[in-house]
């Protein structure tokens, strides 16, 4: 697979998507769509062909400057290539869900969302340390516009706190990556960034544990964990459909993904010894995120604050340092990916219909809208973690691993699942059960076009739950790099 | 010497002074604008490709009097400063037609300020740098006040003149000092003849006044107070000119005088800079936070840029390979961003009666003014130092030097700086993202000439933050070949 290729189809497409703009209002979106459509059946084939020797799916590189040993170094393992397809089958639903929402200058928004998967795309497959950091950045800056310029009324200040959060603790990482590159210097001569030659630094611990934390910074202020979590729900509130759907769908992965790919393996026995705090602030994310999803009474808030305690989840998987903790992880960044993406495409579609995210002025939509409910309603209980869906195996794994390592912590955040339920089911009874608001005007149901989506992600979630052997295969080869034995 | 060698280095210096009389002699003939601008044009590309005449014949550097040391380094500044003048020119063309009274004699100004910048690389001498720093500054003094009717440019240029000259004399007396300290005024030759400098006080004094006078210059804090007066009186290309040329020249041959004359091995001395630039990062960009005014923002901005940039002077004092080279990038960029940054404000000024660089006169300015809009864009995403941007490869060459010569402080006082950096820089993107009130009316008005040149800095913003590997070739060659 040429990685590479599909990041300049992105990228192209979005400069297609912009310009074709004049021809006609919908054309951007078509160009979006199919880009994605295009991109998903490339993954899945990439996929079923198999993985090279190796091991891995892609595998290049190519001078970028030299005078810091810096090249585009791209590959793609069994959790990139998972990733990646999720990205892009989610921008495909992105696009859709937003098909009708913007009315305004629709090239640059597909450009935009265009680009933020572009970046995401690298972040994924890049294995050189300053390409990742380059991607990182370059996702940001799209995202940022999707949410100043298509924003609800608060998009000023979301979309800076955004940027802000990002971008502080970038730059702790970039200061993070550069010292590590010069500790290599220093005792090997050679400026690089490549990954695998600096997995081999040899670092002092307290040099290492500084290090570390720079990357650990950054990567959960992405994730999001308490207490760097404070931009997630006004950033997802004020965002545009399509904007919360990438952001909860994708980019909050990007920091998981950074915590396994980089942090644990570059610096092994400080995370090690850092285990405690990592699962700490992963329980205290999801009782935290969970007590605060409950409080809500704005749809769209609600469910971001839920994708903090699921994020939890990931943070005390990851920590768990086992095979099922970190298999649980990666299965909930997958599954949460479909849940989350749906609930704010119906956060989406009912702001649209409704022009509120109050809960208060909702209640008994399941009458108008029986297959908006019926829809709800499935995501909701794959949310809560019903066993047979996705999001189930994938906490339950976690707590499988998190407790071979830690009882108390595991007993805690098994409270997170109760939790869940009640924010989960208070959520559904609020909007779509009770006595239906006499206030509420008739609205229009689920048509094909949402409907069909919604059916993707459906369909995703339960392969999941039933088949996770798929999504578990593809992680075997990251395993012994965690220093985990499969 | 080889005369014919030295003649042939000194080839820019001699091609600008004799394009400036020509163009004098021409307005002396007739006055015509467009005339003069062309001549204008010809003189600074021909000073530039002399570069590349003159280059064959430099060596590892050419020592022409005790004045001046003409090297690689030198020339890349050389041509730094001179492409600066070039966009400085063309952009200026429409404003000087449309603004101003006697137009041809501010191109005469201009050469003779970029002449003055092309002594300042090679200066190795007390009396070359104040040369070059004189005739700079006084040129800028009148085209700062060059529309003589209007009454901002009238005060900051009075405001810069005095200012400037007091600073000039503080230069002066602490070279006097250092002179009675060391009984030399070459670079090399400054250590003070009682052996140490901690307890020579000529010495120590002579640099308080020396340095204070430079961080006048510099624009550093506490030095600083009249910047966003300058910046926003000045007709904003004049700005665009002194943010970048005057404070290049300045920057460099403060380089090439620490790397000469040692003088941070004196304790004191280093620690007083290091405390400057520390206080520069913070107080410039907390400042910057408050400014609704584009030009005194960016003024701000430049007093924290000046503060990182200290960076890369620290580490030329120990590793001058290095340190010039992340200082040449770092400029570079810095030069890029700046002068599309003025520019931009001068094109999307042109036809009004004052000029719009508040933050209110940018609302909505992407639907309204693509081009310039785009290219503010990217300007300020590079002066926030991000990724795909020219200013990210600066900042990333700051970080290197920082971690290199392990001065943790200042590289997080960067991060910090960055940081706060980033509200205001965002603000201005914000503002210009806004929808617009009332109808649509994206036509590009004004001269294609100005347009063209903002969007050719905005595109080498980018294209030299996507791939930045030949110029950062090219500078790292020209490093080793002058022997540093």
């Amino acid at each position: 697979m040429n990685v590479a290729l599909l990041i300049g189809l992105l990228l192209t497409a979005g400069l297609v998507a912009w310009s074709s703009e004049r021809f006609h209002k919908s054309l951007p979106n078509w160009v979006a769509l199919v880009s994605f459509l295009i991109a998903t059946i490339w993954i899945v084939f990439v996929w079923l062909n198999g993985p090279s020797e190796g091991g891995t799916y892609a595998d290049q590189s190519y001078e970028w400057i030299p005078r810091f040993g810096i090249s585009l170094t791209l590959r793609v393992d069994g959790l990139s290539l998972m990733l990646i397809g999720l990205t892009t089958l989610l921008g495909a639903v992105a696009v859709v869900s937003s098909w009708t929402e913007t009315q305004t200058r629709q090239g640059f928004f597909q450009f935009n969302i265009l680009w933020v998967m572009a970046g995401v795309v690298g972040v994924f497959s890049a294995f050189d340390l300053f390409l990742f950091f380059f991607f990182w950045e370059v996702m940001l800056i799209p995202m940022y516009f999707l949410i100043a310029i298509w924003g609800h009324e608060d998009k000023a200040y979301a979309s800076m706190k955004f940027f802000l959060f990002t971008q502080i603790s970038g730059l702790l990482m970039l200061v993070a990556i550069v010292a590590l590159v010069w500790v290599h210097y220093d005792i090997h001569g050679i400026i690089t960034f490549d990954y695998d030659t600096l997995l081999e630094t040899e670092l002092d611990s307290s040099v290492a544990r500084l290090l570390m934390l720079g990357f650990f910074i950054a990567f959960i202020t992405k994730l999001p964990s308490v207490p760097v979590h404070t931009w997630l729900p006004d950033a997802h509130t004020q965002a545009p459909t399509a904007g919360s759907v990438i952001l909860a769908g994708i980019l909050l992965k990007t920091g998981a993904y950074g915590l396994i790919r980089f942090v644990i393996t570059l610096f092994p026995e400080a995370s090690q010894e850092f285990w405690v705090y990592g699962m700490g602030l992963g329980v205290i994310s999801i009782l935290y995120g969970g007590y605060m999803a409950y409080s809500q009474s704005d749809f769209k808030r609600l469910v971001a604050y839920s994708s903090i305690a699921h994020m939890g989840f990931v943070l005390v998987g990851v920590y768990s340092f086992n095979e099922l903790g970190i298999q649980g992880a990666i299965v909930t960044m997958i599954a949460h990916g479909f849940s989350t993406a749906a609930l704010f495409m119906m956060a989406g579609a009912l702001q649209e219909r409704l022009h509120t995210r109050e809960m208060s002025k909702m209640g008994g939509l399941w009458v108008r809208a029986p297959r908006m409910g019926a829809v709800t309603m499935f995501f909701v209980i794959a949310s809560v973690g019903m066993p047979g869906l996705g999001n189930f195996i994938g906490e339950f794994l976690v707590l499988l691993g998190a407790f071979q390592k830690n009882v108390l912590l595991t007993v805690l955040a098994a409270l997170g699942i109760v939790v869940a339920a009640v924010y989960g089911l208070s959520l559904m009874q609020r909007s779509f059960q009770g006595t239906p608001n006499p206030d509420v005007p008739e609205m229009k149901d689920f048509a094909f076009r949402e409907m069909s989506v919604m059916v993707v992600l459906m369909v995703g979630l339960v392969w999941v739950g039933i088949y996770p052997q798929h999504v578990l295969g593809m992680t075997d080869a990251i395993l012994p790099l965690l220093g985990v034995v499969p | 010497m080889n005369t014919q060698a030295t003649l042939m280095a000194s080839l820019p210096y001699i091609v600008l002074a004799g394009g400036l009389l020509v163009v004098m002699l021409g307005i002396c003939i007739r006055r015509t604008h467009f005339v003069a601008w062309s001549l204008t044009m010809v003189t600074l590309i021909a000073t530039l490709a002399s570069h590349l005449l003159g280059y064959e014949a430099l060596g590892e550097g050419i020592t022409v009097t005790m004045l001046i040391h003409i090297d690689g380094v030198s020339y890349l500044f050389n041509a730094l400063f001179v492409l600066a003048a070039i966009c400085t020119a063309v952009i200026a063309y429409q404003y000087v037609d449309e603004k101003l009274r006697f137009r041809e004699e501010f191109y005469l100004l201009l050469l003779a300020a970029t002449f003055g910048s092309l002594t300042l690389p090679a200066a190795t001498h007390f009396v070359s740098l104040l040369l070059g720093l004189e005739i700079v500054s006084i040129s800028l003094y009148a085209m700062v006040a060059y529309p003589e009717k209007v009454r901002g440019p009238l005060e900051a240029g009075l405001k810069y003149m005095i200012l400037s000259v007091a600073s000039t004399s503080s230069i002066l007396f602490g070279m006097a000092l250092i002179y009675a300290a060391s009984g030399s005024m070459e670079f090399a030759q400054l250590t003070p003849v009682s052996g140490s400098a901690e307890g020579d006080v000529f010495y120590l004094l002579g640099h308080v006044f020396f340095w204070s006078g430079i961080a006048f210059k510099l624009s550093l804090v506490p030095f600083h107070i009249w910047t966003p007066d300058v910046y926003q009186g000045a007709p904003s290309i004049v700005t665009g000119f002194i943010a970048t040329v005057s404070k290049g020249g300045v920057f460099v041959v403060v380089m090439r005088y620490v790397m000469e004359s040692d003088v941070f091995s004196s304790e004191a001395i280093a620690q007083a800079i290091f405390l400057i630039a520390a206080i520069s990062m913070i107080v410039g960009n907390l400042l910057a936070l408050q400014q609704r005014n584009l030009k005194r923002l960016l003024a701000y901005s430049s007093i924290a840029h000046m503060g990182y940039l200290i960076i890369a002077l620290f580490l030329v004092a120990t590793q001058p390979s290095i340190g010039f080279e992340t200082a040449i990038v770092y400029l570079a960029g810095y030069f890029v961003m700046t002068l599309a940054a003025f520019g931009v404000i001068t094109v999307i000024s042109q036809g009004s009666d004052s000029e719009l660089a508040s933050i209110d006169d940018i609302q909505g300015l992407l639907w309204r003014r693509p081009i310039p809009a785009a290219t503010l864009v990217v300007s300020a995403l590079s002066l926030a130092g991000i990724p795909l941007t020219m200013g990210f490869i600066a900042k990333f060459y700051l970080f290197a030097a920082g971690i290199e010569g392990e001065m943790w402080t200042l590289v997080g006082l960067l991060v910090l700086g960055s940081a706060i950096g980033i509200f205001y820089y965002l603000r201005i993107i914000f503002a210009m993202t806004a929808k617009p009130e009332g109808e649509l009316d994206s036509v590009e008005r004004g001269s294609w000439t100005g347009i063209s040149a903002v969007a050719v800095l905005g595109v080498a913003t980018l294209a030299l933050g996507i791939y930045p590997t030949p110029l950062v070739d090219f500078v790292q060659t020209l490093v080793r070949v002058s022997g540093f």
